[in-house]
């Protein structure tokens, strides 16, 4: 009896909490698709959409950058996890770590980094074209955004499959071996069907995250793809003009259909492992001839993927940097400036993102038990409504939050509800629950129903089995979880862009965008976002050993 | 518990206990907001300034959106348009600022709103700016005037901002269409884009990418070029001579919360010291009040004095407040969606061109002359794209089919398919045309 009321009413208040900050402000949104000029219902405006040439090949633009992402950011990941959790490989928490860092670098901010690095005129090409006498065109068109996309959202793949990789028994791996199977047969086996569950949850990430961004296409120019179409139509035509929310409403049912894919990929196998992995996969020790194909192999990677950060660094010390390989001089005035007139941003941010990365686990925890493991009414339509969070262009939600909630006034202050900064809190909680969600998912999937069902059976309550099973054992994934709602939270500029009513209330990168409106602002903006690289990585990195040690841990226990 | 909950409820309070505050929407960069709001705290100490800083087209939607509830106490920007907007939905209150020794007008426009609602308190002009290593490194010469920017040296050199993205930017397609008119305006238009090598979203990109040498040649407003030589760039900034100035304005929002603040803040921007700062290096735009220039550094361009600055074109400002949606729907159907048809089409003519030079044949200039007139081509006529009622399809608001008799039923996603339909047609045709000339030499 107390079971069902316990999970009633926390998929209730979910519930309650889900319609509030995102079904209605979304639906404020949508109403206005369906619109004519009478305001009355009807369907003209999509079928404005597709016969409209230009539309069309955005939406084919969109769909081909994402999917070329996907592929790229698979190509920087795979050796990188493989690597790192298959070998006894030299520093591998500090490559994991470090393969987290274009995470929790605003995708504009990449784009600025990766043209000066990468762009016509760019250092790479400056240097080839004085050499060799020619240029490469990374960063043309497409490229360029397929480029940094897949850069700047490879650790989605890379966070999911190393999780994936560690949580792997390895009796499995050892009951394998001992029947005879080994290498490419091993892997295509074991590894592999067992790391699905993280690489598709990682590779559909990826490939909704690109196929809504907005910032990138935006700063490198390129005006033919779906979200920036959206945008455009919206903020230069106007609020009342109904194509950009036809635009809108069109990525959600693609973004929708991509998760229904990437489940259906998933669904019907039974990944979960009776016992909790003891530390991933057996490591081994590597040939030298091996060890230096995988040192330049990881080495490019991580070249190629921290390149906007180098680029970064030189920018936020370099006085002046233009059409040279490297800045003329070098200076500490911008981290001064920082420093010293302007660290309001920082600590913003702090507070900003850690609230809502712990409101996104806790409610992912739940959302993820309460779909996988019951049978409570409408779980599915929980799932399907936290994750459509994915598909809504950030700045369509800002613009849903000022309608629904700036009418309302904030009893503490009196003030609009929408100027309160615990708004971009919960804008930034729910624009990032899909990632935790499906950090819990994958966490939950691959604990084995029976040991809930033992310890229910010994007469356990609800809470002990959580308290005593599952919030142990997904610790790792949890975890996984808050690290990456709380530093992609941080680099969230097209939600909060619309909510920030004062320079007091401020996150970071807001604070880096207005410096980089200004000729004299692009060292400054620079030092701000390397100071946020700096916060965020550390904490990475703290978690990332907390990860390792409890898995050591356990893994004793395990085999003793 | 209690403790934390007391913390908690105290640090609210204590962030709204400014009580003396004006709070003002800005699409200024923090350069210039933050230094004048130093300049004013340092003048007014009791008196706090909240910047809230937005885009020009973000800040209107803001100040729109938020009418019921109004919050903010000042508009600041450079577009007089974005002013006009706010004035058309009556969110403007009248302020006329007793501040002394400023002219009724800078280059041939009004300083002020002349129904007092908003204030001009610097002027911009439009000109070129470009990267002096980039041009060196490419052997290209300076631009001087719009139409140097037509020249095949400069494919792939040149950058600009869309004008529905920019308030700045939009002013200077309005400019070169008044001053050139409607049909030649757009050519030159049309033929200065064919050397672009992006239109950017932001009308900071230009500048940004001028700076970093992404590209050579930028059209911006001037204070973005003369910034970016105060910032120490390797660049320069030159005004041609089909140019307007227009002056950056500021206007007390309707219902201000802070209404004698807001006030003061406009006398503090018009006073002599506020006209000052704007000389800084980082902020480096026109004061309106002429005797700020005996300070400002050598080389700094003073319309008072070079009359040939922004004089040459009368800018109507009620023309180009009637057809404003439809300017810069035209722009992006023709140019910005449509750049890579564009360039393919203008560089197969740059060839034939560059053949005809060598060898002459009069029916391969014929067909060139044909090809560029397709380039030209508009989908529309001048007087279509000022008729008033045309024009209510490209309203921002417009919320009954009675607003819109004669083109009832009529929607702008509609005109602008048809118009992409015969841009393309005419860009491609116009490729054909410059490739038969080709195969003739």
């Amino acid at each position: 009896m107390f079971k069902n009321l316990f999970l009633n009413s926390t998929s209730l208040i979910i519930g309650i909490f889900l319609l509030l900050f995102l079904v209605i402000p979304i639906a404020q949104v949508f109403y206005v698709s369906f619109l004519d000029v009478n305001g009355s219902f009807t369907l003209v405006n999509f079928s404005d959409f597709f016969k409209n040439q230009l539309f069309i090949e955005s939406f084919y633009n969109s769909f081909y950058v994402a999917a070329m992402s996907v592929v790229l950011a698979s190509v920087f990941a795979l050796p990188l996890a493989y690597f790192t959790s298959r070998f006894n490989f030299k520093g591998s928490v500090i490559i994991q770590s470090l393969g987290f860092i274009p995470l929790i670098m605003p995708p504009f901010v990449g784009a600025v980094a990766m043209k000066l690095f990468f762009g016509t005129n760019g250092s790479v090409n400056l240097l080839l074209d004085q050499y060799f006498g020619f240029k490469i065109p990374f960063m043309e068109g497409l490229n360029g955004v397929i480029f940094v996309e897949s850069v700047h959202y490879f650790p989605f793949i890379l966070i999911n499959l190393i999780t994936s990789l560690n949580n792997i028994d390895r009796s499995m791996e050892e009951s394998a071996q001992s029947l005879g199977s080994k290498g490419f047969g091993l892997f295509k086996r074991i590894v592999l069907p067992l790391s699905m569950p993280g690489y598709i949850a990682g590779a559909s990430l990826v490939f909704l995250k690109v196929f809504d961004d907005l910032g990138t296409p935006l700063l490198l120019d390129i005006n033919n793809m779906l979200a920036p179409q959206a945008y455009l139509r919206i903020s230069s035509i106007g609020i009342n003009d109904p194509m950009g929310y036809v635009i809108a409403v069109i990525l959600v049912v693609t973004s929708i259909l991509a998760v229904w894919v990437a489940k259906m990929a998933l669904g019907g196998k039974d990944y979960s492992m009776l016992q909790k992995g003891g530390g991933g996969m057996i490591k081994r020790d590597m040939k030298p001839r091996q060890k230096i194909t995988a040192y330049s192999v990881v080495g490019l990677i991580l070249f190629l993927v921290l390149s906007p950060h180098i680029a970064l660094t030189l920018l936020s010390f370099g006085t002046i940097w233009s059409f040279s390989v490297v800045p003329d001089a070098y200076t500490i005035d911008h981290y001064k400036n920082i420093i010293f007139e302007n660290s309001i941003f920082i600590k913003n941010t702090m507070l900003y993102c850690t609230l809502a990365a712990f409101i996104d686990i806790v409610l992912a925890f739940f959302i993820s038990y309460i779909v996988l493991r019951t049978k409570v009414k409408g779980r599915q339509l929980l799932d399907y409504i936290a994750m459509s969070a994915l598909a809504i262009p950030g700045l369509v939600l800002g613009i849903g939050y000022l309608r629904t909630f700036y009418s309302f006034n904030n009893p503490l202050d009196g003030k609009p509800l929408a100027s309160w900064w615990f708004m971009i809190v919960l804008i930034l909680a729910v624009r990032r629950l899909p990632y935790a969600l499906r950090a819990a998912n994958a966490a939950l999937m691959q604990i084995s129903k029976f040991l809930e069902e033992s310890a229910e059976s010994l007469g356990a309550k609800k809470t002990t089995i959580f308290r005593k099973i599952l919030v142990p054992l997904m610790t790792g994934g949890l975890l996984a979880g808050f690290i990456t709602s709380f530093s992609t939270a941080t680099v969230e500029l097209s939600a909060t862009i619309m909510l920030v009513s004062t320079e007091v209330d401020a996150p970071l990168a807001y604070g880096i965008y207005s410096y980089m409106q200004t000729a004299a602002g692009r060292g400054p903006g620079a030092a701000l976002g390397m100071i946020g690289v700096l916060i965020v990585a550390v904490g990475t990195y703290f978690s990332q050993t907390i990860i390792d040690k409890k898995y050591k841990k356990t893994g004793e226990v395990n085999n003793g | 518990m209690k403790k934390i909950l007391s913390f908690i409820i105290a640090f609210l309070f204590a962030t709204s206990a400014f009580a003396n505050t004006v709070t003002i929407v800005t699409s200024f960069p923090k350069d210039l907001s933050g230094k004048f709001k130093a300049a004013f705290e340092k003048k007014y100490p009791n008196i706090k300034v909240e910047i809230v800083g937005k885009k020009t087209t973000a800040g209107i939607k803001y100040i729109q959106e938020t009418k019921s509830n109004n919050t903010t106490d000042l508009f600041w920007a450079s577009a007089p348009d974005a002013f006009e907007v706010l004035k058309g939905d009556g969110l403007l209150q009248k302020y006329t600022s007793k501040a002394k020794g400023i002219p009724s007008k800078v280059g041939s426009y009004p300083v002020n709103d002349p129904d007092g609602f908003y204030t001009g308190f610097a002027a911009a002009g439009y000109g070129i700016m470009w990267n002096t290593r980039y041009l060196k490194a490419n052997k290209l010469p300076a631009p001087q005037q719009w139409s140097d920017l037509t020249n095949p040296v400069y494919f792939g050199h040149v950058g600009m901002s869309a004008p529905s993205r920019s308030g700045t930017t939009h002013l200077t397609v309005e400019t070169l269409l008044q001053g050139e008119g409607f049909d030649k305006g757009w050519a030159l238009s049309k033929e200065m884009a064919a050397n672009f090598k992006t239109v950017t979203a932001r009308s900071f990109g230009v500048p940004d990418g001028v700076n970093s040498g992404d590209f050579g040649i930028g059209i911006v407003i001037d204070f973005f070029g003369l910034s970016s030589i105060g910032s120490g760039f390797p660049v320069d900034f030159v005004y041609p001579k089909v140019s307007t100035l227009v002056p950056a304005n500021i206007g007390i929002i309707n219902n201000a919360p802070n209404k004698k603040n807001a006030q003061l803040f406009i006398d503090f921007l018009l006073s002599t010291k506020g006209q000052e700062t704007l000389l800084d290096p980082k902020i480096r735009r026109l004061p309106v009040n002429p005797n700020t220039y005996s300070k400002a550094p050598k080389g700094f361009p003073n319309p008072f004095k070079d009359k040939s600055i922004g004089a040459a074109v009368k800018f109507d400002v009620d023309l180009s407040k009637s057809r404003y949606n439809l300017i810069n729907s035209m722009f992006d159907v023709m140019i910005t969606y449509r750049l890579d048809e564009l360039r393919d089409a203008m560089s197969a003519i740059y060839k034939a061109e560059a053949a005809l030079k060598k060898k002459s044949n009069s029916k391969a200039s014929a067909l060139v002359k044909e090809a560029r007139a397709l380039i030209a081509k508009n989908p529309i006529s001048e007087a279509k794209a000022n008729d008033a009622e045309f024009n209510k399809i490209f309203k921002k608001k417009r919320k009954k089919a009675k607003d819109i008799e004669k083109y009832a039923g009529t929607r702008q996603a509609e005109v602008e398919a048809g118009w992409d339909k015969a841009v393309v047609a005419n860009y491609s045709a116009a490729k054909q045309k410059a490739e038969q000339a080709l195969k003739l030499l």
